[in-house]
């Protein structure tokens, strides 16, 4: 198990570091720069003001200077600054972490606890019209675009019937603290959270169902039938925690995708989160951001992971730790 | 522009402006104090500090927590802020203003001359995108005593008085900011002003926070207690929040066109396009006439004969926009030609001129390709490039239009040059000196600087008009100046404006006296208030 770790939080440190790397020179292909964002905003701009600005920057610098400012800023754990935001760029994420985690660990928790339940439902019951209605519903939320369910929610929830806000994360203007905060967050969390996780849920839906039908029909189920165990207890022992392991492997498979989801339900709901502040830096061009909040969704990805070898070890005591 | 000292008639008619335009409010309503303002500010700014940064966002907030020397009323003639009084001497190389007394910055600290004094000489001479140009003949400032200050000019500089609002030309705290890094002072993102709100809390990607300032220098002002600048990325988000009540102010096109007539029909909200003349946006498309095909005028001729500026206004912009005829929009009343060279919607003439120009249509009827960069801030823009491939389709021109992202348009458009017609909007302002003449000074050329010339425009008697209106003292010449400028540029046509834009702002009906300055739209919401203010705990 140690060594496990260790050789995990090794190969941690050299993947994040060549993501780093080749992060830096991917996004310093895209054509043009920050200053010349800046000055096209500002609708007016002088050469003087430009320069002011690259200084400023350090985009005065040639590309290897940059790049080695960057990777010794990386190895003492220094994200950088953001001229941009005026912020340094570690500040700026972990003020935007908290409001992605819990958008992506709500929606997903979702997702992965309904979309599973009605997977196992829609194996028991294959074949017989709940398992096309299940689906047919999973299937069409698969399909739909997450930006569009999520515009719809807002017109039915917020607009027509005024139950639910329309966005953001807090009623600022209320001044609400303590509990009623909290209650205030969920009451916003509600719709962002449900549309990304209607999104996720088909997904889990239908790898549940495959599974189950999958491992229902394996010699070891059959034996426990013939033993006269009974059907729920074949379902939830024998079938279900078999199942779950391709389940499993699909959630760290989407922890990778945190960022693509988040970025159009953050912008939709006006959620201030990591993926809409990255979308943001990408289009400004400020690069210090977006290298900082690439490096940091990587090390989640890698982090959840190790988690995920972890749980199959959990799930099934067969597989060992290498 | 008017000068500021003038003949007796010009008062009287100033006064009873003044007159007209109090009494209908004495007369309707008296206004109520109270109640928190949620607004809308997209995208969100980089900076709350309006000196080196002069994007839309960042001075839709700054106006509210920085003073201007002046403000613009809806005639675009300044009047008292933070100068009380200002004149010109006859030879206009000297402005004097005194200003108000009394006044304090959110700090406590008393604001003076020298705070004007050292703004002009480290922000406005130097970092301030706009103005550099402009301020550039003041010699030297004095400082009299704290409430009185002298630009001295080397050569005179008429549009100086056409800035110096809030946004323009903002004063920033010199106790604060001397001898530090400007664009780095950690003042930039908690601003110190002497407006009528104070800063209170900007939460990065959710909002931005104003307090009223309890000791502001104009009685009973501001209000509203508080201003939440809401942040909400997404259109169709900003809508709902509009539509639902959640928000009661939006400036700047805050949702798509097609979402304003139904909006406009509601009860509780009203669109409003005034506030925004001190800005005067017009939407152009630069022609590159270093491009093969471009280079013959007759081609350009063709191609403002072609595209149906009257179609453009109501299709593509749903009618927020006027035909433009002239780069100076007909808003900036005193400079604007109305008998330049125009180009009407006849495709028949634009096919005799290319055909007269030597580009025959070929076989499959095409004549030449063009690429077309639109300016990516909307649909609006894209919607303007597929009007105009279909346009000139039907004249034999093909056009390709690329779509890229802003950084990659700037660099393409004024630094690469490899475009051939982009689209664009500038903001022409009151004195074609700060806005206009970018696009067609030969100076620009080389410097790769967005939003300066781009279509690569030389002309000798441009730039000398160009210069010697910027030092004219002469108001009459400076106009003459202007009126020669408009009948060569449109002559040669490197650039062919389309619309004057009408931005628009909604807001609750129940909230009054929202716009009351042209320069509304960057100015401050001091005389808004609520009839009911909305609910809140």
């Amino acid at each position: 198990m140690l060594s496990f770790l260790a050789r995990r939080g090794v190969q941690l440190a050299l993947v994040v570091l060549g993501i780093a790397v080749i992060n830096f020179f991917l996004l310093h292909l895209a054509p043009g720069d920050a200053a010349q964002v800046l000055a096209g905003e500002a609708g007016s701009a002088t050469p003087e003001y430009l320069a002011a600005l690259r200084k400023q920057f350090g985009l005065d610098q040639s590309l290897p200077v940059q790049f080695g400012v960057y990777l010794g800023n990386l190895l003492t754990f220094n994200l950088g600054y953001s001229f941009r935001q005026g912020m340094p760029v570690a500040e700026l994420i972990m003020q935007r972490l908290p409001a992605t985690l819990l958008l992506m660990g709500t929606a997903i928790g979702f997702a992965l606890v309904v979309g599973s339940a009605l997977g196992v439902a829609a194996a028991r019951n294959a074949g017989r019209v709940a398992d096309t209605a299940i689906s047919a519903v999973a299937l069409l939320f698969y399909a739909t675009p997450v930006f569009w369910t999520g515009i719809m929610l807002i017109v039915v929830f917020s607009v027509w019937l005024d139950w639910l806000p329309v966005g953001g994360m807090v009623s600022i203007e209320k001044g609400y603290t303590g509990v009623a905060y909290l209650q205030d967050v969920l009451l916003h969390l509600i719709l962002p959270a449900a549309t990304l996780g209607l999104f996720f849920l088909a997904v889990y839906a239908r790898l549940m169902r495959a599974a189950m039908i999958d491992v229902q029909g394996q010699d070891f189920v059959r034996t426990a039938v013939a033993k006269g165990v009974r059907p729920g207890r074949i379902a939830r022992r024998h079938v279900l925690r078999n199942a779950l392991l391709p389940v499993v492997t699909m959630l760290g498979v989407q922890v990778g995708s945190v960022l693509g989801g988040a970025i159009l339900v953050e912008t939709v709901f006006s959620w201030p989160g990591l993926g809409r502040l990255a979308f943001e830096a990408l289009f400004q061009r400020d690069l210090n951001l977006l290298l900082g909040i690439l490096l940091c969704s990587s090390v989640v990805v890698v982090i959840a992971n190790i988690l995920i070898d972890l749980l199959y070890t959990v799930l099934d005591p067969r597989i060992e730790l290498i | 522009m008017t000068p500021i000292v003038t003949k007796p008639r010009v008062w009287i008619a100033a006064l009873a402006t003044v007159v007209l335009a109090v009494a209908p409010s004495l007369a309707a309503e008296t206004p109520r104090s109270g109640g928190t303002l949620t607004a809308i500010v997209q995208p969100e700014p980089v900076t709350l500090t309006p000196a080196a940064n002069t994007a839309q966002p960042t001075q839709v907030i700054a106006a509210n927590i920085f003073d201007g020397l002046v403000y613009y009323d809806l005639d675009l003639k300044p009047q008292p802020s933070l100068a009380t009084s200002w004149t010109v001497a006859p030879d206009g190389l000297t402005i004097s203003f005194k200003l108000r007394s009394g006044v304090r910055w959110h700090d406590g600290r008393s604001f003076s001359s020298a705070d004007v004094k050292w703004s002009l000489e480290n922000v406005w001479k130097t970092i301030h995108p706009r103005n550099k140009a402009i301020f550039e003949n003041v010699s030297s400032v004095d400082t009299p005593d704290d409430h009185t200050v002298i630009l001295h000019l080397a050569k005179p500089s008429l549009p100086i008085l056409s800035v110096i609002n809030g946004v323009g030309a903002p004063i920033l705290p010199k106790h604060l900011y001397e001898g530090t890094d400007i664009l780095n002072n950690p003042y930039n993102n908690k601003p110190v002003g002497t407006g009528a709100f104070v800063f209170k809390e900007w939460k990065k990607g959710e909002y931005i926070v104003l307090e009223r300032n309890p000791t502001y220098w104009e009685p009973n002002r501001p209000y509203l207690d508080k201003v939440v600048f809401k942040i909400i990325p997404d259109a169709a988000a900003r809508a709902a929040a509009i539509e639902k009540g959640e928000v009661q102010y939006a400036a700047f096109n805050p949702v798509p066109f097609r979402d304003v007539e139904r909006l406009s029909k509601l009860p509780g909200l009203k669109v409003d396009t005034r506030g925004y003349d001190w800005l005067s946006p017009l939407l152009y498309l630069d022609l590159n006439v270093e491009n093969s095909y471009l280079k013959d005028l007759r081609v350009r001729q063709a191609i403002a004969h072609a595209l149906d500026k009257d179609a453009i206004a109501k299709v593509v912009w749903y009618g927020f926009g006027k035909p433009a005829i002239s780069p100076v929009p007909s808003t900036l009343t005193t400079f604007h030609d109305a008998r330049v060279p125009t180009y009407p919607f006849d495709p028949k003439k634009a096919e005799a001129l290319l055909d007269e120009a030597g580009f025959k249509r070929g076989a499959d009827g095409v004549r030449f390709t063009l690429n077309h960069d639109f300016l990516p801030y909307g649909d609006d823009y894209k919607r303007t490039g597929e009007y105009l491939k279909q346009a000139l389709k039907r004249v034999g021109i093909d056009i390709n239009i690329r779509s890229q992202d802003s950084a990659a348009f700037i660099k393409r458009v004024y630094a690469d040059r490899d475009f051939d017609i982009s689209s664009s909007w500038n903001g022409a302002f009151p004195d074609p000196q700060i806005g206009v003449v970018r696009a067609y000074w030969s100076g620009w050329l080389g410097t790769k600087t967005p939003w300066t010339n781009g279509s690569g425009y030389r002309n000798a008697e441009v730039d000398g008009l160009i210069q010697a209106a910027a030092i004219e003292g002469d108001p009459a010449k400076r106009v003459d100046d202007f009126k020669r400028f408009q009948q060569i540029v449109l002559r040669d046509l490197p650039t062919l404006p389309l619309l004057e834009l009408r931005f628009f702002t909604i807001h609750a009906s129940g909230l009054k006296d929202v716009v009351l300055q042209a320069d509304q739209s960057y100015g401050s919401l001091k005389n808004a208030w609520f009839e009911t203010p909305p609910a809140q705990n």
